[in-house]
């Protein structure tokens, strides 16, 4: 029999506001541990909680990229658990009126496109960081309350590389809106799946497991594997799987339970009396969409039709905003796209790559870079010497026309120049101009590359190879 | 100036004889202090007093005079209940799980009283973490009324209107939950004030129920409410509950407060057995007086009165159960000795040990209404019901100015007497808690006493939301007419 599988996600995001959910406090991350608070965020009595307004914008303009519906009446509710990470032992988050409902996120690739609903988006506090130790176990309060958004989706995913692709889009977009920076290895984006196994025959749901709280993605495909495996033998074998949330050992690869059904938390929400519910009127929406950045399936498709770049082109470039944008801002500046994009591609990645720095902060400019591009189109300069003033330019920034000028890197051009140079080398290797004539084609390139040594590499090298031609011919 | 002036001494009255250099503030906080050395042995109203911290501050608003500030709070002593955060000082809530807790900063109300230039002096007796109305759910001393020493001063404010009625203060700052503030008040024979939900800031006032809450004076006139009342109100950058609307001069507002015209409900709900004779018939009397100064009085309605109980223990527990759940243990206050060797066991012992036996009931209460298969038969109807007793009060208030009810069904009891039967000192709070539930604002003041105890009995006056006032006024001109 086949088994079908169905797994849902609870992607918790950090925002990225300047201050914490609910306090003063300034969001960062390299603080000793517990000096980034204050009595609100500490839970000490007495202290109250305020609405940090870059976090509703900020959710607002996440459900309006991923095509959800804004409530314009959301509200907070108390959480209760008792857990050392939660100041309060409640979290305020919202339960019956969250901030954001339905949307998707599409994942597939041409024809095979399919959409994973979902249900809604709200937002919360996040917790303390609990790190254990040996013999004891170390609390640090900085993290309580940055601004955590949750997006729940509906168990429309049916494989690992289905959780995979959907939480790589999802983080493009919310990338792309400025919301996070989605950092895994700084726990920026963490998730909860929920996974079930039914027969193929069986239009019921099958039994769902929860598995909490995993912060890199290779972890998520991984603990989705082992349980799809899990539940699966245990179905074949003809038994039933149990209702519970389980907990993912990357060490040893397996996840193991942490709580069954019948112990499961009775939250007992009940509405935040401390805060006023949210209402946000269409004025402030349509503002807020307004300054939504372009989704990336969209950008993609506006750069193939727009700049007439393959496929491949437009994905690479619009991975990241910022290098969509250096891209659209150096053709702006008239460079051709096509050339844009191989230089992108090849070059600027590479020593982005290489460098470990971020585009927005290296010297090279969309401007010195369409300079650079032009001086290449017009055969000022050729390619070796490009190269490497590219290289310069990525490290020290400069004016390329100025450089070419004043380090007199200009490809020789005169034909003057070239015909002595050609004339010498003909002159000087007769056996090598011989096994050109006799059908020998690499023989030419050796003797371009002789010319252009001549020209200490400033010769154009499509002009030489015609010289030299002309001259064994004997013209 | 001698330790016994404070017994009849005002606020305003202290004012003005400051103004005109009688004597200083450090002057009059010694004598407050003399007075709490003399007295407070009898009464217990006082838990903890900084002596000199209060001296400096004293010195401090001294040296604002000189510089030629004049205001009506300054270098007025306070007594403050010990719910309220005043940075450095303890802030127990008479309990045993904050014993040693050192408030690491000041609330709203402490950082305008400072403003004002008052100096909080001492930090008085209440129901643990405001639960009760006798004050004998303190888990360190009993309070007693200093109108009767065998009867209760009433609660939670209980030292708060001890302080005040004992000579040892010449004004306090309470919170009313559910009449936490009248109730003693009427106990003592003291003003006591409640405000309107979202007048006064709550930030730095440890919470029992955040949607009932409300920070109030106790004073011994109507025009010490008003001046303490101008202080504290207003809009909180730390509170988003309390709403930006102007506050008025409210002691320049009594001027000219008169009887005349004045539309006075009184609801049928609030005159039935079970009230004592005498208590009913002191504030039918004062309702009568009122009618004779050209009051004009009426009878109300207010049908979902007998609901008010029940939905105010309802929602009142449910939010102190998540409010208190943060007394664990884990970050400040008492922690149990013997943990145990898990975290649950952490949790339970400190717990156990930390919350007296009122706290723990009301938290497992509110533990239970909003439990999954409870929640929509308790909290759900509760809430709904509440809006129902909020819309009495509006369509009251379309009818009438204030309106005049018992504050208790009782004077002051006597000591150990509902200590033992919950139930029973929850219905004390029938006539206090429909004001909470609908953000009203409320005033008690004082009407007279019983024959045969010689016992205070108050006056509860309703006013509408952010309708103080009126409330005021309205009190104000009963006193005049009450002369007591
Ligand atoms: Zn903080």
């Amino acid at each position: 029999m086949k088994y079908l599988v169905s797994i849902g996600l609870e992607t918790h995001v950090q925002l990225k506001t300047r201050t914490k959910m609910f306090c003063g406090c300034l969001l960062s991350t390299d603080c000793p541990p517990n000096t980034n608070v204050c009595p609100v965020c500490m839970g000490l009595p007495g202290a109250l909680p305020l609405m940090n307004k870059e976090a509703i914008r900020k959710t607002v303009m996440s459900g309006l990229m991923l095509g959800c519906s804004i409530n314009k009446y959301s509200r907070f509710d108390r959480k209760n658990y008792f857990y050392p990470d939660m100041v309060k032992n409640y979290q305020i988050s919202q339960n019956t009126d969250p901030l954001c409902i339905g949307g998707g996120v599409d994942i597939g690739k041409g024809e095979n496109i399919r959409r994973v609903r979902i249900n809604h988006i709200h937002l919360e506090e996040d917790a303390a960081k609990i790190n254990h130790y040996d013999r004891h176990s170390g609390i640090d309060y900085n993290r309580c309350g940055t601004p955590l958004m949750e997006i729940v989706s509906e168990p429309d995913m049916h494989s690992s590389s289905d959780a995979m692709e959907y939480l790589t889009a999802l983080r493009q977009i919310l990338v792309y809106a400025g919301v996070s920076d989605c950092n895994l290895e700084d726990g920026n984006m963490r998730s909860d799946v929920n996974v079930s196994v039914r027969p193929e025959t069986s239009d019921r749901l099958g039994t769902k497991v929860e598995i909490k709280n995993m912060n890199t993605f290779k972890g998520i495909c991984a603990a989705l594997e082992f349980e799809i495996d899990r539940q699966t033998a245990i179905l074949k074998s003809g038994g039933s799987v149990v209702q519970e949330t389980r907990r993912w050992d990357g060490e040893c690869g397996e996840t193991f339970s942490m709580r069954t059904k019948e112990n499961a938390h009775d939250y007992r929400y009940f509405p935040e009396p401390d805060l006023l519910p949210v209402m946000l009127d269409d004025g402030t929406i349509e503002q807020w969409r307004s300054e939504l950045p372009e989704l990336p399936g969209k950008k993609r498709e506006r750069f193939k039709t727009q700049y007439s770049l393959p496929e491949y082109d437009a994905g690479v470039l619009c991975a990241q905003l910022p290098v969509a944008a250096f891209f659209e801002q150096t053709v702006q500046r008239g460079a051709a796209p096509k050339s844009v994009s191989n230089w992108i591609m090849t070059d600027l990645l590479r020593l982005l790559g290489q460098t470990g720095r971020d585009i927005s902060d290296i010297p090279l400019t969309p401007d010195s870079f369409a300079s650079l591009l032009k001086l290449v189109d017009s055969k000022s300069i050729n390619t070796p010497t490009a190269k490497e003033l590219f290289e310069e330019l990525f490290e020290k920034g400069g004016e390329p026309e100025a450089i070419v000028k004043e380090r007199g890197l200009g490809q020789v051009s005169d034909t003057g120049a070239i015909e002595e140079f050609a004339a010498r080398v003909v002159a000087e290797n007769p056996k090598v101009a011989a096994d050109y004539v006799g059908g020998k084609a690499p023989a030419l390139q050796y003797l371009v590359g002789q010319v252009m040594k001549l020209s200490r590499g400033k010769a154009n090298p499509q002009m030489a190879a015609e010289i030299i031609k002309r001259k064994i011919a004997g013209e | 100036m001698r330790s016994d002036e404070i017994s009849g001494m005002t606020v305003a009255a202290a004012a003005d004889a400051m103004r005109a250099g009688k004597f200083s503030s450090e002057e009059l906080v010694r004598a407050v202090f003399d007075a709490i050395d003399e007295r407070d042995g009898l009464i217990g109203a006082y838990l903890t007093v900084d002596r000199d911290g209060a001296l400096k501050e004293a010195k401090t608003a001294d040296a604002r005079r000189r510089a030629g500030e004049s205001g009506d709070l300054l270098g007025i002593p306070v007594a403050m209940k010990d719910i309220f955060n005043v940075k450095n000082q303890p802030c127990t809530c008479a309990s045993k799980i904050l014993k040693g807790y050192i408030a690491p900063y000041d609330a709203t109300v402490t950082a305008k009283l400072r403003t004002a230039g008052a100096v909080p002096a001492g930090r008085v007796n209440m129901d643990e973490f405001a639960m009760g109305t006798s004050t004998e759910h303190s888990a360190f001393k009993i309070t007693h009324n200093p109108a009767a020493l065998d009867r209760v001063p009433g609660g939670s404010s209980g030292g708060s209107a001890a302080a005040v009625a004992g000579g040892m203060a010449l004004a306090s700052l309470g919170t009313d939950t559910g009449g936490s503030i009248r109730q003693p008040a009427s106990f003592c024979g003291c003003v006591g004030l409640k405000p309107s939900y979202g007048r006064v800031s709550r930030y730095g006032v440890t919470a029992f129920a955040s949607s009932l809450d409300q920070v109030g004076p106790i004073t011994k006139t109507v025009e010490d409410a008003a001046i303490i009342l101008g202080a504290i109100a207003g809009a909180d950058s730390r509170d988003q509950t309390v709403l930006d609307k102007p506050v008025p001069n409210y002691r320049a507002e009594l001027r000219g407060a008169s009887l005349k015209g004045l539309r006075i409900g009184v609801p049928d709900e609030y005159f039935v057995d079970g009230t004592d004779p005498e208590v009913m018939s002191l504030v039918r009397g004062a309702i009568d007086k009122c009618e004779n100064a050209g009051a004009q009085v009426s009878r109300i309605s207010l049908p979902h009165t007998r609901y008010a109980i029940a939905v105010y223990y309802i929602c009142a527990t449910a939010e102190a159960s998540a409010n208190l759940a943060r007394f664990d243990g884990i970050r400040y206050g008492a922690r149990c000795a013997d943990a145990g060797s898990s975290l649950q066991s952490l949790y339970d012992r400190t717990r156990t040990e930390g919350f007296g036996k009122e706290v723990k009931r009301r938290i497992i209460l509110g533990t239970y209404v909003l439990s999954s298969g409870y929640y929509d038969a308790y909290y759900s109807r509760a809430l709904k019901a509440r809006t129902l007793i909020r819309r009495d009060f509006e369509k009251a208030f379309s009818e009438c100015d204030v309106i005049m009810a018992p504050v208790a069904p009782t004077p002051a009891y006597k000591l150990n007497s509902t200590v033992n039967d919950p139930l029973k000192s929850y219905l004390g709070d029938v006539f206090t808690v429909p004001a909470n539930l609908a953000g009203i604002c409320g005033i008690s003041i004082p009407c007279g006493r019983t024959a045969a105890d010689g016992l205070p009995v108050g006056l509860q006056i309703l006013g509408p939301a952010f309708g103080e006032t009126v409330l005021l006024r309205a009190a104000k001109a009963c006193e005049t007419e009450f002369g007591l």
